[in-house]
């Protein structure tokens, strides 16, 4: 069962409002501060690229974010509607710098780029109804992420 | 927390103090800033990131927009920020390569390669 399981409008606004209970949800279940760090923008990133896709193509879906526990490990997911993801471009300064209307727009695939760059294990679905990412950190040993945290602490 | 933005001139730059998260909500604020400052005519900018608590890829979008703009006058974007969290999207994107990144304001005031 998912520790925590949130369902977005896609608004810019909630992209925060996501990266608080994961951070929290994360926290909770005992990551080291440096990884909480690295989710924190990982997650934001990957919640940005997809409110900016359903902004565009699916505007009344909301994208869902889910977290749950595994042996030694978070796994935190981010679903889409939308367009399937592309491949990962390689020179993203480039890419930044050349993009169109003043660089500002960034690509979905920047995004994806950034949460591939940070996190050790990510995994890319794409499918015919859009995206999953999913990513996975380690806890440290000893560390209980679900309900059985309070009674051990 | 929200964006905080405020700005100074220091001889011929103008520095922009920016404090708290910039994403995907609040990178437009740091956009309009940055397209005033360039619309009034101050082509040389220092942003003062010392402050900054969070940033994602739209803020480095909206930062490589401010570098593309005052680039178009001939004009110079330059950064102040030693937080190794903050410096670790600038290196994962490649855009240390792209933006000259100072450790103080003093540093980028006078730099003028």
């Amino acid at each position: 069962m998912a520790l925590v399981e949130l369902l977005l409008s896609p608004l810019p606004a909630h992209v925060r409002t996501a990266r608080l209970v994961v951070v929290a949800a994360a926290r909770r279940a005992g990551m080291d501060d440096e990884l909480v760090d690295e989710l924190r923008l990982a997650l934001g990133e990957a919640c940005t690229r997809a409110v900016g896709l359903h902004a565009r193509h699916a505007p009344g879906t909301p994208v869902k974010v889910t977290v749950r526990d595994d042996p030694g490990g978070l796994i935190v997911t981010v679903t889409d509607t939308g367009p399937a993801a592309g491949p990962v471009p390689e020179d993203l300064a480039e890419g930044m710098l050349d993009g169109g209307a003043a660089g500002e727009l960034v690509d979905p695939d920047v995004a994806l780029a950034v949460v591939t760059g940070l996190v050790d294990s990510v995994e890319i679905e794409p499918s015919p109804t859009g995206t999953t990412v999913t990513m996975r950190w380690p806890l440290p040993a000893g560390a209980a992420p679900g309900a059985t945290a309070a009674s051990q602490a | 927390m929200d964006l905080s933005l405020s700005t100074r001139t220091e001889g011929d730059r103008t520095v922009v103090v920016v404090g708290g998260e910039i994403d995907v909500y609040t990178a437009p604020k740091l956009r309009e800033q940055l397209i005033d400052l360039v619309s009034s005519g101050q082509y040389h900018l220092v942003v003062d990131m010392e402050g900054v608590e969070f940033l994602d890829s739209t803020g480095l979008g909206v930062l490589v927009g401010g570098l593309k703009r005052v680039r178009a006058h001939e004009g110079s974007l330059r950064l102040v920020c030693t937080q190794e969290r903050i410096l670790k999207i600038f290196r994962i994107t490649g855009l240390t390569k792209v933006f000259p990144i100072h450790t103080s304001v003093e540093e980028a005031v006078a730099a003028t390669d």
